[in-house]
């Protein structure tokens, strides 16, 4: 694990001003942060789902997002990606506000994500699922590759050459050719995360990406997600339920209960934080009856 | 057999301006998931083009295919922005309504134009010679020829286009899943806009063939042909490509068929009455994806 150290916030400063204590790892210090979440709030009706939700992300922080069952994680990453438009509070991606963009236009931003119940393109290939993801940044106009022209053909190769490229973190080359409907559960997981890393995103969000996994592929995928951020240098933030692997993957942890953030730090203070223990296993009965 | 023979390659012609249509019908309900009863009007749009290009500005024949084919991409581009965009994520009927208003528009400002007297399609510069075969009796008409020769080429580029692509891919993409697509930087109303061209510009192609064939046509002539081929999208199972052309070429022979050997007067009752089975033994049609069903 990475040193660490704790940052007070200094309101006014150039760079920018972090709304509370925040935790970089001393690789991405005084460096901007890529994600810098403030007071993000969301109503459904009467229901405050998310409120006040605040978080900063440093360029190649590993952090974690965890709670109870019904805490918002997944709305959180539906608001980090527009999916659900905020009620209050501001996204800086990079430093630029993700506010009034489509869908689409914050995953070109830079945020791409996988999903808690796996949504790949299943009648399409393992290779065509990686390529839609490119296909917004191999550049070829439509009349080029209607009449395939050779730019069509190179753009083409490149492409082909990219996903191979990307298929091989995880060892899925000799799948390429698979439709992705007929790959088994761990690797249309693994497959998600190379779909969504081929949108080079500066922040990759994964939903419960062990869900389903046993322990040998858990301890897997924690080196792959480390791989990931030191290869392509980018940010992640995780929801998940298993505890080893968020302990042991992830530099900073948020603990979100009923739609707020209860608790922030280190693996070592969430794992004693007085709240996080009671929202997950209950407050401590007084022993009378 | 020579009436066999003959009546099967009617069939086949008359299988490729449904399959034509029905590709639009497919496409457009694989990716937008509406049906657009105004597709069938297409038709009757590109001929009334065709018709003014040549007849009325007397340029040559193939500027006349050329502005329908870009008269009819555009109108199908314009109608899903007016018409069907707002309407994204109302219920399906309320679109089903508003595809059925725009193919009544449609006819009307037709009728308006053009008045409802039928019209001569000038296609003079399409007139292909016969091919007869040997001594057998067998005669190919030459718009037969160009017919089938015009849907295969059309539908091989189709295919290329929708399998090699980056478009075709990120139609696929919509088709399965709109907001991981969505999610992976993907145009969604660029991709549906792009569908709506491709499906009005077979359309155009799908006039052409027609007006050879049928040589008149009136505000209304394009019903019967859009419902044929959304029998034959449904037959052959809807959202499903190669579906809708395999769909496209049972109806068209099973219409010539019925039509040579059993009565020209029951030939609709016998299409759609296969249609009706179809739907009861095999709700997804021929080639149709099962529907999962998430729990």
């Amino acid at each position: 694990m990475s040193e660490r150290k704790t940052v007070m916030s200094v309101n006014g400063t150039e760079m920018f001003s972090p709304p509370s204590n925040i935790l970089i790892p001393t690789r991405d210090e005084g460096k901007k942060p890529v994600l810098d979440v403030r007071g993000l709030g969301i109503d459904f009706g009467g229901l405050r789902a998310v409120d006040e939700f605040t978080i900063t992300v440093s360029p190649t922080e590993i952090s974690g997002l965890i709670g109870p069952n019904g805490a918002g994680k997944t709305t959180v990453f539906n608001l980090l990606t527009n999916v659900y438009k905020p009620t209050r509070g501001a996204i800086l991606l990079d430093g630029h506000p993700t506010a009034g963009k489509s869908v689409a236009q914050v995953n070109r931003m830079g945020i791409a994500r996988t999903f808690q119940n796996i949504r790949l393109f299943d009648q399409m290939t393992v290779l065509d699922n990686v390529r839609v993801g490119m296909s917004n940044n191999i550049r070829c106009n439509f009349a080029e590759s209607f009449l395939r022209l050779p730019g069509y053909f190179k753009a083409e190769k490149r492409s082909r050459e990219r996903a191979l490229e990307l298929l091989s973190i995880f060892h899925m080359e000799s799948e390429a050719y698979t439709l992705a409907g007929n790959l088994p559960y761990g690797a249309q997981r693994r497959l998600e995360i190379i779909r969504a890393l081929a949108t080079e995103p500066k922040v990759l969000l994964l939903d419960e990406p062990a869900a389903g996994m046993n322990p040998s592929e858990t301890h897997a995928l924690m080196e792959s997600i480390r791989q990931i951020r030191d290869q392509f240098g980018i940010a992640i933030v995780l929801i998940e339920h298993d505890m080893n692997l968020v302990m042991g993957v992830c530099e900073g942890i948020a603990v979100l209960n009923f739609g707020k953030v209860i608790a922030k730090g280190t693996p070592d203070q969430i794992k004693n934080n007085e709240a996080v223990i009671e929202a997950y296993l209950g407050r401590q009965e007084k022993k009378e009856a | 057999m020579t009436l066999l023979i003959q009546t099967l390659i009617q069939g086949i012609s008359l299988g490729s301006i449904y399959a034509l249509i029905a590709l639009g019908y497919t496409m457009v309900y694989g990716i937008a998931k509406m049906l657009n009863f105004a597709h069938g009007d297409i038709i009757m749009v590109g001929a009334y083009t065709i018709y003014s290009t040549i007849a009325l500005a007397h340029f040559p024949g193939w500027l006349g295919v050329l502005s329908a084919v870009v008269f009819c991409g555009v109108l199908g581009v314009v109608i899903e922005f007016l018409a069907y965009k707002p309407l994204r994520g109302a219920p399906s009927l309320n679109v089903l309504i508003t595809a059925i208003g725009v193919s009544y528009l449609l006819q009307n400002i037709a009728l308006l134009i053009f008045e409802g007297k039928q019209k001569a399609m000038p296609l003079g510069d399409f007139d292909f010679p016969d091919l007869k075969v040997g001594n057998t009796g067998i005669t190919v008409t030459g718009e037969v020829i160009f017919t089938i020769t015009l849907t295969v080429v059309l539908m091989i580029a189709l295919t290329l286009f929708i399998n090699k692509t980056k478009m075709g891919k990120a139609m696929r993409a919509v088709s399965e899943d709109k907001d991981a697509a969505r999610l992976m930087g993907i145009n969604v109303n660029r991709t549906i806009s792009v569908t709506f061209a491709i499906g009005s510009i077979l359309a155009a192609f799908a006039s052409l063939c027609y007006g050879m064939s049928y040589a008149y046509i009136k505000p209304t002539t394009g019903s019967m042909p859009g419902i044929k081929a959304f029998t034959a999208a449904v037959f052959g199972g809807i959202g499903s490509i190669p579906g809708a052309m395999l769909g496209g070429f049972v109806i068209g022979i099973l219409e010539k068929l019925s039509s040579a050997y059993i009565s020209t007067q029951f030939t609709d009752a016998i299409v759609f009455g296969v249609l009706i089975v179809m739907l009861v033994v095999r709700p997804t049609g021929l080639l149709g994806k099962k529907i999962r069903e998430k729990v």
